[in-house]
């Protein structure tokens, strides 16, 4: 009997830190497994070797930033069968997305004596802004579990069950003490993405969004009490304004409290 | 005339975006550029207008393999201006978990991203099928590296427990004894693979380098110390931009590094050996001795030698810190917000980190400036480029080609970091 092919996969960088990327390399109970299921057939940041495309799943991690890169992305759809995006970079823009609310010229002068040498453009955005995306993974950074999910249920071509409930379930569930009803602490936490295990309320601090919006966000009503709780309309758009930036719900939120 | 290039337009096993272009006329390298072209995110330009305490989990975001490094560095410098210390236990907990990140990222880069050149092969998986035994007990490694990490910190990209002053929570006592086991069993392992490491094939080359790295009264620095060159320069971090410039390059989206005299500097593991040999604690220094390591090494291919010193010397770490924790008061200090200037360094996993931010008194931030280890390293790497390839003009293209990589990755470049910061073209003419 024939031995079936193994499905490609190839792994795509963006604007980004590599942090999401580096999680599939974290995997270091399975590392050797998948490398036995799939063919690493581009991935830059672990194999000198690249078979040529069209690759079965591509996971892409990063914004885009440059008339290059947009460019690239295009390429990079073509020669994928399935496409998901890691991480707050590919699917909000990431931090960097912070110059949408800017001046990037000034911005460019800030940090290059010679902003002559660099090639920009003035804004970051989402993968899904460019080209068709066939499942957006959330979080800055991706779960460890969320990834392996995510690829094993690409690979099996079934959908990836990855829950879209806010952090507060995930909190309730583990027990946690609401670090923003027993301390007035500000907490993101019901209009953010679960997947992280709500990890900070369990550390006694608030959510800061890093997985972006949940499932229908009720930012406005999460601001009127944070608000109630003393936060001030600076840091409530600073609140708004990080990670996740360019996620729509958090991007409107954010411009609310301009001054 | 005689004109041989050779490009590598993706630079693999590093992290981030880079290319190498090498040129040779008539026998000779005439240029050998790193190219960054990873695209600017301008972290400096919009930390400006944030609040203080906002810089830690903002700067994480340059790295993934290395967040740690810019958390503390943001830290230390928002410490300096609030004028505050830590709690000793609390700086403890700062250098274990720095001690793991320095696991993970030296693991990582030793096992996965390093090793594969030193035996042909293209990638862990093809040194899994030679040397399975070496792989597994690299991942292993890594893996507590980064559960040492999760303890402390709460996970192992970006950790979203360290704050300027200290930790949101302190972490549980009974998780840390549980890793005692395990850091005693690692600090075996990593000895061993110090010794399988040495009888690797080491190309031959040397360099007269200038190594900078931070020097602590008491320990090999990891969170903390001042700035010390191995040619006898020795400065508090708030002299950082005067003993190093910056300048701005066509080829390259990382700003690079000039040591006042004009000459480079050579930053990381191979810079904090030569540098902190005689800090290195004992089971560390007896497998440098047992490989014949001794205290100055000046090949850079040796650097994945005293990256693996230095995994056995962050597991000793561990292992005495967690054993003689003993759990503080408060789990930070009270950070009120000033104006003022602060400097923070660290080492982090590829070399000295440097953080500088001038806040006002609401603690807003108005001016900051970060520079990344990689950045400084470009024109050292340029210069190893230019002698490795000069000295190896007989081999094929293909095969110079791989050891100009291999070259790169000495300095296991971090390209994400650095751009503020590489593609291999060789163009021989």
């Amino acid at each position: 009997m024939a031995r079936q092919r193994k499905p490609k996969l190839a792994v795509w960088k963006f604007a980004s830190c590599d942090g999401c990327q580096l999680t599939l390399l974290d995997c270091e109970d399975e590392l050797l497994d998948i490398a036995g299921e799939v063919d690493l057939a581009y991935f830059p940041e672990a194999t000198r070797a690249v078979s040529p495309g069209p690759y079965d799943l591509s996971l892409v991690e990063g914004s885009v930033t440059t008339p290059h890169d947009a460019e690239r992305i295009q390429k990079v759809r073509r020669a994928s069968k399935a496409l998901v995006t890691i991480g707050a970079c590919a699917t909000a823009g990431g931090i960097q997305a912070l110059r949408n609310f800017a001046d990037v010229e000034e911005f460019t002068r800030v940090v290059y004596a010679r902003p002559d040498y660099i090639s920009t453009l003035e804004t970051s955005t989402a993968i899904a802004d460019h080209v068709r995306v066939d499942f957006e993974l959330r979080g800055c950074p991706i779960d460890k579990r969320q990834l392996l999910e995510v690829i094993d249920a690409f690979l099996r071509r079934r959908r990836p069950n990855i829950p879209r409930y806010s952090v507060c379930e995930e909190c309730k569930r583990r027990g946690n003490v609401c670090v923003m009803v027993a301390h007035g602490t500000a907490c993101l936490g019901p209009v953010t993405h679960a997947g992280c295990g709500a990890l900070c309320p369990s550390c006694n601090r608030g959510c800061y969004g890093c997985f972006g919006p949940a499932e229908s966000p009720n930012a406005a009503s999460l601001s009127r009490q944070l608000a109630a709780l003393g936060t001030d309309a600076d840091t409530l758009r600073r609140l708004y304004r990080n990670f996740n930036a360019g996620a729509e719900a958090f991007r409107e939120e954010s411009v609310r409290h301009e001054p | 005339m005689s004109r041989r290039t050779i490009k590598v337009d993706t630079l693999a096993r590093v992290e981030g975006e880079g290319a190498l272009d090498l040129t040779v006329r008539d026998g000779q390298v005439t240029r050998a550029h790193l190219r960054i072209y990873e695209p600017p995110r301008f972290f400096e330009a919009f930390l400006r207008g944030r609040d203080f305490r906002e810089a830690p989990d903002i700067t994480s975001r340059i790295c993934g393999i290395c967040p740690i490094a810019y958390i503390m560095g943001a830290c230390r410098a928002m410490e300096q201006i609030c004028d505050i210390t830590l709690d000793p236990q609390l700086e403890a907990l700062r250098r274990l978990v720095y001690c793991g990140e320095w696991i993970e990222s030296h693991a990582l880069h030793v096992h996965l991203l390093h090793l594969p050149d030193f035996l042909g092969c293209q990638d862990v998986v093809e040194v899994a099928k030679s040397h399975p035994e070496a792989v597994r007990r690299g991942l292993r490694l890594k893996k507590l590296g980064n559960e040492l990490i999760r303890v402390v910190g709460g996970r192992e990209v970006h950790p979203v427990n360290l704050k300027v002053g200290g930790f949101y929570r302190l972490p549980d006592v009974e998780r840390l004894e549980a890793l005692v086991p395990e850091l005693e069993r690692a600090v075996d392992e990593a000895a061993a693979t110090v010794s399988f490491l040495a009888g690797l094939d080491f190309p031959d080359y040397e360099a007269d380098y200038e190594y900078l790295a931070l020097r602590h009264p008491e320990r090999y620095a990891i969170e903390l110390g001042d700035l010390r060159t191995s040619a006898g320069v020795d400065l508090p971090v708030t002299s950082y931009d005067e003993l190093l410039q910056e300048e701005h390059v066509r080829h390259s989206t990382a700003l690079h590094s000039r040591l006042h005299h004009g000459g480079l500097a050579h930053l990381g593991p191979l810079a904090r050996y030569n540098v902190n040999h005689d800090q290195l604690t004992p089971r560390a220094r007896a497998a440098a001795e047992e490989v014949g390591l001794g205290p100055v090494c000046r090949n850079p291919f040796k650097s994945i030698l005293a990256r693996m010193v230095e995994i056995v010397l962050a597991f000793e770490e561990a292992l005495r810190i967690v054993q003689s924790y003993v759990p503080p008061a408060a789990p930070a200090a009270e950070v009120h917000p000033r104006a003022g200037t602060g400097f923070g360094a660290t080492e982090a996993p590829r070399g000295v980190c440097y953080h500088r931010y001038t806040t006002d008194a609401r603690g807003v931030i108005e001016d900051a400036k970060i520079v990344a280890p990689t950045s400084v390293n470009q024109k050292i790497i340029e210069q190893d480029l230019t002698g490795v390839a000069q000295a190896h003009l007989d081999l094929s293209d293909d095969d110079l080609r791989w050891r100009c990589e291999q070259t790169i990755r000495n300095y296991d470049p971090c390209i994400s970091c650095s751009a503020h910061f590489l593609d291999l073209h060789i163009d021989r003419g």
